[in-house]
């Protein structure tokens, strides 16, 4: 990679002294899906069936919409972050590696927007 | 770009417990990421569209095909869970040594199959 001289730094080469915030960002997500993944899996097995009307009953109410918006949040920040790794790992043309990465964000922040909608339209009753 | 030479990768390496969890780590997470977020997707977007779309997802859950993707998303889920629990051990600082570094790569996905049988069970039966 870069030398240090200055066109290695407008090549973008070298060190983009911000790893240790993305280290720290997959930690933070990754304890918040520990603790939301698990609530919801627990959740689940403790509805007593998994029909439509339970389930809205239940995932309607503001305790379990909240968490439920904030595992989606927690999960695709998580992804992203994830994926983003592999993609820098594995995808060494600089094109093509930005482009995975716009495609990346671009997929991830739309599908977190999408599950969001759904809640809120659950929560506030527009489904009903 | 410059054709340097790469770092040796997998075909180098002989084979341990804690490459295969590694690799079992990034494999699963890509999983869940494409996969997994796909389906709860779903789920909530069949839950927002009302009875008639989410008896659509349940009868697709339900049928054979989609037992073995959701089986197959609990099972990634637990062994990402497990080596994800193991990797806030070893980010302390603690578990290089060489035999309980083996000892919990071999166990963290024998503990995540239990728990899935233990999760299927749990559904199924109550």
């Amino acid at each position: 990679m870069g030398n240090g001289t200055s066109i290695g730094r407008v090549r973008g080469l070298g060190s983009a002294h911000n790893g240790a915030h993305h280290w720290l960002l997959q930690r933070f997500t990754a304890i918040g899906n520990l603790l939301l993944t698990v609530w919801f899996a627990v959740s689940l097995l403790l509805l007593p069936d998994l029909g439509y009307a339970t389930v809205v009953k239940w995932i309607s109410a503001p305790l379990p919409a909240t968490a439920i918006a904030l595992l989606v949040i927690s999960t695709f920040w998580h992804a992203k972050l994830g994926m983003q790794v592999v993609i820098e790992d594995y995808v060494h043309d600089h094109a093509n590696k930005f482009a995975c990465i716009v495609a990346l964000n671009f997929a991830v922040i739309a599908g977190a927007g999408f599950g969001l909608l759904c809640i809120v339209r659950l929560a506030l009753g527009g489904a009903a | 770009m410059a054709n340097r030479p790469l770092s040796p990768h997998l075909q180098i390496w002989r084979w341990g417990p804690a490459m295969f969890v590694s690799i079992l780590h990034r494999v699963t997470g890509n999983g869940l990421a494409v996969v997994g977020l796909a389906t709860l997707l779903c789920w909530l977007a069949a839950l927002a569209g009302g009875p008639e779309a989410y008896a659509k997802f349940s009868a697709m859950a339900g049928s054979w095909y989609g037992l073995v993707v959701l089986v197959g998303l609990s099972w990634a889920f637990f062994t990402h869970l497990m080596s994800g629990l193991r990797h806030f051990v070893l980010d302390v600082g603690a578990g290089y040594e060489l035999t309980i570094n083996k000892v919990w790569s071999v166990l963290a996905p024998i503990f995540a199959i239990l728990l899935t049988a233990a999760f299927w069970a749990a559904l199924k039966l109550f």
